[in-house]
């Protein structure tokens, strides 16, 4: 079997046979809360799934809001260390393609809250011959206001949970062929928030 | 379970600290800090140490263990930092350690960072076992607390904290002012070796009669450090050359002389001889100097856990939980979460009810 976890929306967790087969699948809507969710949520999930081996850990890479974001892979590489399992990290808008696929026709964006008045934008088209969501145009951060001028008439799907039965799968996919999706560093899409302090501020006598 | 075998996670601050105990017996104490990721901000970044915490667990936890010599198997429990701290940088533990404890399917302790850093003297080595109850006195960049503690796993009370920065970030904000480097703790110390900690007479925050009525225990660092801002200024306008070593020394003697008094009128007032230190700020020699020597006037015994259990650590979380367990508490259930302001009398979170 194959655990994934997601936290770039909700809380997912799912788990799929070694064929692609839904074993279990557990979630929360809340875009926040995923710390308070996450462990009885993989509870669920693992006693849902019953009987048979984990091999691998998928873990959603975002986009995703970070605080949220982090808590999601964190938990998924703690998990895969605790039983010494190899991780395999998978951008969250391949798994949220793969689910539009099944009654959408590509070409489409998939578009994600990114906060702070952004959208995180990924645009899909069909499928490869490794089964998995082909991107056309990579993911960026544009502002909510501007997507549609952006998206120059590509169809939006705007999506607000994401299937981790769908990101196990893109993971499984990935495995069989052999191919590395991402990195191990989160798709944060921005720079920590921060900067370089200039001279002290005057306090004045 | 007299000597549980209990891995600690913490990630409250900006020290991914991951340490494993045997009952009161402490068998690593890993810490990767990032530190230097935020020396070019002058202090701490939320966001920063977020996402180191993130790149530094799975490496630390693997380390800790070979440290230890021991197995995921062969725990007894996991032990992570609910708070209080950083909420996004004590998410990225909490995910973890809920995580790892389903994974082992091995009980899981959420604990208060406060209360660990009072536990990190029991796993000191040859040190005689803590008596109750004691006043402790937590100071670091993150908290500047004074602590009555009765029992460590039942009953800690919080006599006071600072109102504004934490003793660690006056040091800091002050270092920045001297045009010393991040961290300002060690840099000041320096800067004052050669100095005159009586040169210049800077305010104690709190410490007027009118102030002690109300905040007998609190502390407040924000006045301090706009006194020495407008000494510098008043150097720069009239064209003399800031007497660095001066300063420091006067402005380290002023934070010291606060954080002593109060924490010796707190063993006075309360009859209780006994003092401990705790926090990253203790590594400042000059605190633990007078702390020292003033305590032995007032017939004070002072306790100080070795520095690298002072900082923020996951083995003192470890140990936490290790009492915990060892004085029959049951696991947290897995629906904490993290707890910014996590009040130091809940030492341990959710604790399930029996069944
Ligand atoms: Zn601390």
């Amino acid at each position: 079997m194959i655990l994934a976890v997601d936290t770039s929306l909700g809380t997912a967790v799912a788990l799929i046979d070694a064929d692609g087969g839904r074993r279990a699948e557990a979630g929360a809507v809340d875009p926040l809360g995923h710390a308070e969710v996450i462990g009885d949520l993989l509870v669920a999930a693992l006693g849902e799934a019953g009987d048979g081996e984990i091999t691998h850990v998928v873990a959603g890479m975002g986009p995703g809001p970070f605080t949220g974001l982090r808590i999601g892979i964190a938990a998924a590489r703690a998990f895969a260390l605790g039983r010494g399992l190899p991780v395999i990290p998978v951008p969250s808008h391949l798994a949220a393609a793969l689910t539009a696929l099944e009654s959408e026709t590509a070409p489409f964006a998939i578009v994600t809250d990114a906060r702070r008045r952004e959208v995180a934008i990924t645009v899909f088209e069909g499928l490869d011959s490794d089964g998995l969501p082909v991107v056309t145009a990579e993911t960026v951060l544009v502002r909510a206001t501007d997507a549609d001028a952006h998206l120059d008439g590509i169809r939006r799907i705007d999506v607000t949970t994401l299937s981790a039965t769908d990101l196990a799968r893109v993971g499984a996919r990935a495995l069989a062929a052999g191919r590395t999706l991402t990195g191990d560093e989160p798709l944060y899409m921005r720079h920590p928030d921060v900067t370089v302090p200039g001279a002290p501020k005057r306090v004045g006598t | 379970m007299s000597e549980p075998l209990v891995l600690g996670i913490e990630t409250s601050c900006d020290e991914t600290g991951i340490g494993i105990v045997r009952g009161r017996t402490l068998l690593s104490n890993t810490i990767a800090s990032s530190m230097d990721e935020h020396a070019r901000y002058g202090g701490v970044v939320p966001e920063v140490a977020a996402r180191a915490h993130l790149e530094a667990l799975q490496p630390a936890i693997d380390a800790a263990l070979a440290e230890a010599g021991v197995r995921l198997d062969d725990l007894d429990a996991v032990a992570v930092t609910s708070g209080p701290g950083l909420a996004g940088a004590l998410m990225v533990g909490v995910g973890a350690a809920k995580g790892l404890a389903v994974s082992i399917d091995k009980p899981l302790y959420a604990v208060n960072h406060l209360v660990g850093h009072i536990a990190a003297d029991i796993v000191t080595a040859d040190s005689a076992p803590l008596e109750y109850p004691t006043i402790a006195l937590l100071v670091s960049g993150g908290h500047t607390s004074l602590l009555h503690v009765r029992d460590l796993t039942t009953d800690v009370e919080l006599l006071g904290e600072t109102m504004d920065d934490a003793a660690g970030e006056a040091f800091d904000k002050v270092a920045r002012l001297l045009s010393l480097p991040y961290p300002g703790g060690p840099e000041i110390d320096r800067a004052a070796a050669d100095g005159d900690p009586t040169a210049i007479r800077f305010p104690r925050g709190l410490s007027r009669a009118s102030d002690l009525a109300k905040h007998r225990y609190d502390f407040s660092f924000s006045g301090l450090k706009t006194a020495v801002a407008r000494w510098v200024e008043r150097c720069e306008a009239e064209g003399i050359e800031v007497p660095v070593a001066d300063v420091a020394a006067s402005f380290r003697e002023a934070v010291v002389d606060v954080l002593v008094t109060k924490a010796l009128a707190a063993c006075a007032d309360l009859g209780v001889p006994r003092l401990l230190l705790g926090g990253g700020v203790i590594a400042n020699r000059r605190l633990r100097e007078v702390a020292l020597e003033r305590a032995a006037a007032a017939g004070v015994t002072v306790r100080i856990p070795p520095l690298s259990l002072c900082t923020d650590n996951g083995a003192m979380i470890a140990a936490l939980a290790s009492e915990l367990i060892s004085s029959g508490r049951r696991p947290s259930t897995l629906a904490f979460g993290a707890d910014s302001t996590l009040p130091v009398t809940e030492i341990q979170v959710a604790e399930a009810v029996p069944a």
